[in-house]
């Protein structure tokens, strides 16, 4: 809501300066978005007639201008701008004159030429952006007026950031209240008249939309001067509040918006046919709008027509074919009322937001109508002359919403806002804001004023005492009541702990977008049980993604072309799943490339591999305490993960995750240049944590025996571990694998392994012969079930 | 006697001129050993008179304990000489970078959201979370947004064909933790929310933390008194605070809070960094609280403002990037 400051100071007393409205507006939920002063400095700039022009003798673009000014001889003026003429009236700045932007104005020489003063475009005055040429002013502008006087200022646009609960200050007369209440002023508004009916022309009015259209009320003025020019004074309040004047019939509808807050439309009365019929759109019913577009109507929309045809969206936009023209003469002026749930979205489905349909869905003041149309009628007949017809009404009163009275109890008040409030200011301020006040048993009765569709309940009253009352002026406490202690269970790892585990494992944690494109997802092989978005923003950010990898991947490409070599990431965040409702499982994803440690001096540079990350992995069941739950398999891999070099992790024998090296295939359709693994894994079983329960630490000292053995290629480290801790049961404590070596020594297709057994026993000391028929027996299973051999 | 003097005599000398430990072994060997002259002397003893044999012990024992010291005292100075040495040799270079020195760090929206969350855990408010994907009633319906209302065109909305939405905000928590359950409660609900918007100050995603405290006496002054802690814990100063009216269908009376934030350029600016009020009477019913019993406060926060204000960064889309230059500047 945009509005010119001297306007609204016309309509209510104001006790304060600019800066200082702006301030009580904004703390009283009323927020000044923007505030632009408008000719502030003005002195010395004066109406002027441009008498004579003439090109200047040595510049194509100028002209030597002679201007009247007022009493004295003409002034000599060069001037450039493209318009000036001899007739038009424009504002000149004379000598001596400080324009905004501490520009002054003197007496100067331009190419060879003397001139006194400048004429002014309105961007050069600080009123307009218009700085395309003069500032044409009406041709019956007094010459030599001041042009601050002439056009009412200095003033100021304020722009309002309205809240949806507020359409009563949608209209300058409603915003004239609250100011009102807050400067304990009153709104100096006329009672409105009713403009005198010379015309006789009527036109049946029915309404068919029952409680959707309440109340229609029209009127048809025959005889307008369609070429009427819109006075100066209304146009240029029109401008401050961001509208362009268009015509007089227009600018006075959208004036009288402005004014009261109550859209009126008129139609051009000639393309009428018969009846005006409000009723509701029938399915597939079309109309061209005033826009030149054609909207597709449903049984939603209330339709104004007439016998024949629709005429106009209800509450959001007239039509094309029945609109005013600079041929129009007579015209039928609508001012009606719609229920805000008739409306509301209406425009929205259209892909539309009008003045009308922003403030008919907040809700109009259904007393308003009548008003409305006596002042358009007014200025109307004023500006463009023409004969009024008698005021035409249809409506049906019990369908017209009734301000009930509201109870507001005196202790409610005090408990919602922590403080007590004054009786008598409470009822000042109901009072002051246009409501009836009477006195209940422990408290008010209050009914709003038919403009406030805000007010419907105690807490409605509660919110005006402590907005008039003012915030600032309510205490600040703490909240007094029982603690109760949360319980934060310990056997689980918190997600920042998480977080900054990873962090001191060399990890940067990423945010990404939750959405990514459909494309990039196909070429990860992600195509099933996805979750797309009905309006995505853009084809990128289509679909919720199913997995952190593809986004984080295109976080490590993003710093791999910004001289990142060595990258490593983690995020944790929801993947999402079709379902119903849809699967959101919170997870931990890791991508990694380069080398295996940061650039350093101390041992030979390694690129990073797996068993790098896997480390990362263990490191992290390790924290749970249960390694046992989990296990690692080759089978079972997603396709974006290398066949030979990823893992399908299992906690509990449910696949929780995957690690491994990407596919190089996909790492060639990313068009990554350097090996990339990475791990994802579902965040919960990571966090599970165990509960120690502490045993009692062994009585008699281990022993170690280390072996080693020579056996195929494809037995995996888990067979072997397997089979070694099947075979010695619970005296084997540990397993630890020291060496891999495959090469020359070692037969083709085969590797040697060496292996600590730390062997334990709870009853006694082991003996070296125990030892030794334990390495026995271990060899003897390796054997049998691995191929082993014993290396010498 | 004056044998073993002299030769006791001459070992001194030679200890003296021992320069290595092995050396000076050998000669503790050569004296005191098995097969040493001191042995041999006191092997002597035995062939001496009682008297005699309790003379010359002692005297030997002088000499034994005169060698033994000057051996010992030789060694030390030998192995002090050695050790003085082995330092010289093993001077390293300790400027050299330390091996695996190094760290990664959490993203700055974490580190705020975080800071946020922990600083009202200690005021004993319960962290609660709830779907990103929402259904219309916790999103809107159950806040007191009915269809269609004009509130809702101000969260501008993603879809899902079922109807589904991306939560626009954190409230829906708000719901779902009061549903079928009684007061006291306070909680605090971080998370990510979504609005169908994008450009410089405008992220589809960002992240929220939801507040809400329940129970018998809260007021709008203990809405304002939390806040106006919790702003001084986070930033660890004080701050001139407004509250202005404002309006969520959710909350009545409902504020906008503002701090007064110094620019760089010395000037200073409201700036708006929350939005709160006392639950609505309507909110409350929904979730099966009695209003009349029941008063709450709630509030919501955007963590990339706090993070944005608390450390310095200037363009939102920086969080979104991941860019390790940018990531490196929070470890």
């Amino acid at each position: 809501m945009k509005f010119s400051e001297n306007w609204l100071r016309e309509l209510v007393e104001i006790k304060a300066d600019r800066a200082a409205l702006a301030h009580a507006l904004t703390m009283a939920g009323l927020e000044v978005e923007e505030l632009t002063p408008l000719g502030d400095d003005l002195a010395g700039v004066v109406v002027a007639e441009i008498i004579a022009a003439e090109k200047h003798p040595e510049a194509d673009r100028l002209q030597v201008c002679k201007v009247n000014a007022g009493p004295g001889d003409p002034l000599q003026i060069v001037c450039g701008a493209p318009n000036a003429r001899v007739g038009i009236k424009v504002p000149l700045a004379m000598v001596g004159a400080k324009l905004p932007g501490e520009i002054s104005i003197k007496a100067a020489k331009l190419r060879g030429v003397e001139s006194f003063g400048m004429l002014c475009s309105a961007k050069e005055l600080g009123i307009d952006a218009d700085a395309s040429g003069l500032l044409e002013l009406p041709l019956d502008a007094p010459v030599g007026q001041s042009l601050a006087g002439y056009l009412g200022l200095p003033d100021a646009s304020f722009e309002l950031k309205l809240t949806p609960n507020r359409p009563d200050c949608l209209g300058l007369v409603g915003l004239a209240h609250d100011v009102a209440a807050l400067f304990g002023s009153t709104v100096k508004v006329p009672v409105q008249a009713a403009a005198p009916v010379t015309g006789a022309a009527r036109r049946g009015i029915r309404l068919e939309a029952g409680k959707d259209a309440p109340r229609y009320l029209g009127r048809i003025v025959e005889g307008i001067d369609p070429a009427a020019r819109t006075p100066l004074w209304l146009a240029e309040r029109l401008r401050r509040a961001g509208l362009r004047p268009i015509s007089a019939v227009v600018d006075v509808t959208n004036y009288v918006m402005l004014e009261l807050g109550q859209p009126l439309h008129a139609f051009d009365n000639d393309t009428l046919e018969g009846d005006i019929v409000v009723r509701h759109a029938r399915a597939g019913e079309t109309l061209k709008l005033l826009d030149g577009n054609e909207a597709k109507l449903d049984d939603g929309f209330v339709l104004i027509a007439d016998e024949r045809k629709p005429l106009a969206v209800a509450g959001v936009m007239g039509g094309f074919d029945s609109r005013v023209t600079d041929a129009t003469h007579n015209i039928f002026l609508e001012s009606a009322h719609f229920a805000p749930a008739a409306i509301m979205g209406r425009a929205r489905k259209l892909g539309l937001h009008t003045d009308a349909s922003h403030r008919f869905e907040r809700g109009v003041d259904p007393e308003l109508p009548r008003r409305a149309l006596e002042r358009a009628t007014e200025l109307l007949l004023a500006i463009a002359g023409g004969k009024a017809g008698p005021v035409l009404v249809a409506e049906n009163l019990a369908d017209l919403p009734v301000p009930a009275a509201v109870i507001l109890r005196r202790a409610r008040l005090k408990r919602v806002l922590g403080v007590d409030v004054a009786d008598a200011e409470v009822a000042r301020i109901f009072t002051a804001l246009g409501m009836q006040v009477a006195r209940a048993a422990d408290g008010w009765q209050v009914t709003a004023p038919s403009s406030r569709f805000d007010i419907e309940r105690e807490e409605d009253l509660i919110e005006e005492v402590a907005r008039i009352f003012g915030y600032d002026n309510i205490p600040t406490a703490t909240p007094a009541g029982a603690l109760t202690l949360a319980i934060e269970p310990e056997a689980r790892i918190g997600e920042l702990a998480l977080r900054e585990q990873l962090a001191a494992r060399g990890y940067y944690e990423a945010v990404n977008l939750s959405f990514v494109a459909a494309d990039l997802l196909a070429d990860w092989g992600f195509t099933d049980r996805l979750v797309p978005l009905a309006n995505p923003l853009s084809a990128d950010l289509a679909v919720m993604r199913p997995s952190l990898l593809p986004g984080l991947i295109e976080a490590l490409r993003h710093n791999r072309a910004r001289q990142q070599e060595r990258v490593r990431l983690f995020e944790v965040a929801r993947v999402f799943g079709e379902g119903d409702p849809p699967l959101e499982t919170p997870s931990l994803a890791i991508v990694a490339c380069g080398n295996a440690r940061a650039e350093q001096w101390g041992e030979p540079a390694r690129t990073l591999d797996f068993h790098d990350l896997k480390g990362d992995l263990d490191a992290l069941i390790a924290w749970g305490g249960e390694p046992q739950r989990w296990s690692v398999h080759a089978d079972g891999l997603p396709g974006w993960l290398h066949p030979g070099r990823g893992a399908r992790v299992m906690r509990d024998g449910a696949t929780v995750g995957y690690l491994g090296a990407l596919h190089p295939q996909l790492a060639k359709t990313l068009d990554l240049t350097a090996d990339v693994h990475v791990l994802e894994l579902a965040l919960e079983p990571l966090l599970a944590r165990r509960l120690p329960l502490a045993q009692a630490v062994p009585r008699f000292p281990a022993v170690r025996r280390d072996i080693a053995v020579d056996l195929p290629e494809s037995v995996s480290w888990s067979q072997i571990e397997q089979t070694v801790r099947h075979t010695l049961g619970e005296r084997l404590k540990e397993l630890r694998l020291f060496d891999r070596y495959s090469g020359k020594g070692v037969e083709a297709g085969r590797k040697s392994l060496a292996m600590g057994l730390i062997l334990q026993d709870a009853s006694r000391t082991l003996t070296d012969d125990d030892a030794d028929r334990c390495v026995r027996e271990a060899l003897a299973a390796l054997e049998q079930s691995c191929k082993a051999k014993l290396r010498g | 006697m004056d044998d073993l003097d002299s030769r006791a005599a001459q070992a001194l000398a030679d200890i003296d001129k021992a320069d290595t430990l092995e050396a000076l072994d050998a000669l503790r060997v050569g004296l005191l050993g098995k097969n040493g002259i001191v042995t041999a002397a006191l092997k002597t003893l035995g062939a001496l008179a009682p008297d005699e044999r309790k003379a010359r012990g002692a005297e030997v024992n002088r000499v034994k304990d005169r060698l033994a010291d000057a051996l010992a005292a030789r060694k030390q100075v030998l192995e002090q000489a050695e050790l003085d040495r082995r330092l010289a040799s093993e001077k390293l270079d300790i400027s050299l970078p330390g091996r695996d020195g190094e760290r990664g760090g959490i993203h700055p929206i974490t580190r705020a959201l975080e800071r946020i969350a922990s600083i009202f855990a200690r005021l004993g408010y319960q962290r609660a979370d709830g779907p990103e994907i929402e259904d219309d009633w916790h999103n809107f319906e159950a806040l007191n947004f009915p269809p269609h209302h004009p509130a809702r065109a101000m969260h501008d909305t993603f879809y899902f064909g079922d109807g589904r939405l991306l939560r626009t905000h954190t409230s829906p928590v708000q719901i779902r933790s009061m549903a079928g359950r009684q007061p006291p409660i306070r909680i605090i609900a971080p998370g990510k929310v979504y609005r169908s918007d994008s450009d410089q100050t405008h992220s589809p995603m960002f992240h929220q933390i939801e507040g809400l405290l329940v129970d018998e006496t809260s007021s709008f002054a203990d809405l304002k008194g939390t806040l106006a802690e919790f702003i001084r814990a986070f930033f660890e100063r004080d701050f001139e605070m407004r509250f202005r009216p404002s309006y969520f269908p959710f909350t009545e009376p409902s504020a906008e809070v503002d701090i007064r934030w110094d620019a760089e350029d010395g000037s200073t600016r409201w700036l708006e960094v929350l939005g709160c009020g006392m639950v609505h009477p309507n909110v409350l019913k929904n979730c099966g609280i009695d209003p009349e019993r029941y008063t709450g406060f709630a509030f919501g926060l955007g963590v990339e403002r706090f993070a944005m204000l608390r450390y310095g960064v200037s363009d939102l889309r920086a969080f979104f990037e991941n860019d390790l230059r940018f990531l490196k500047q929070f470890a």
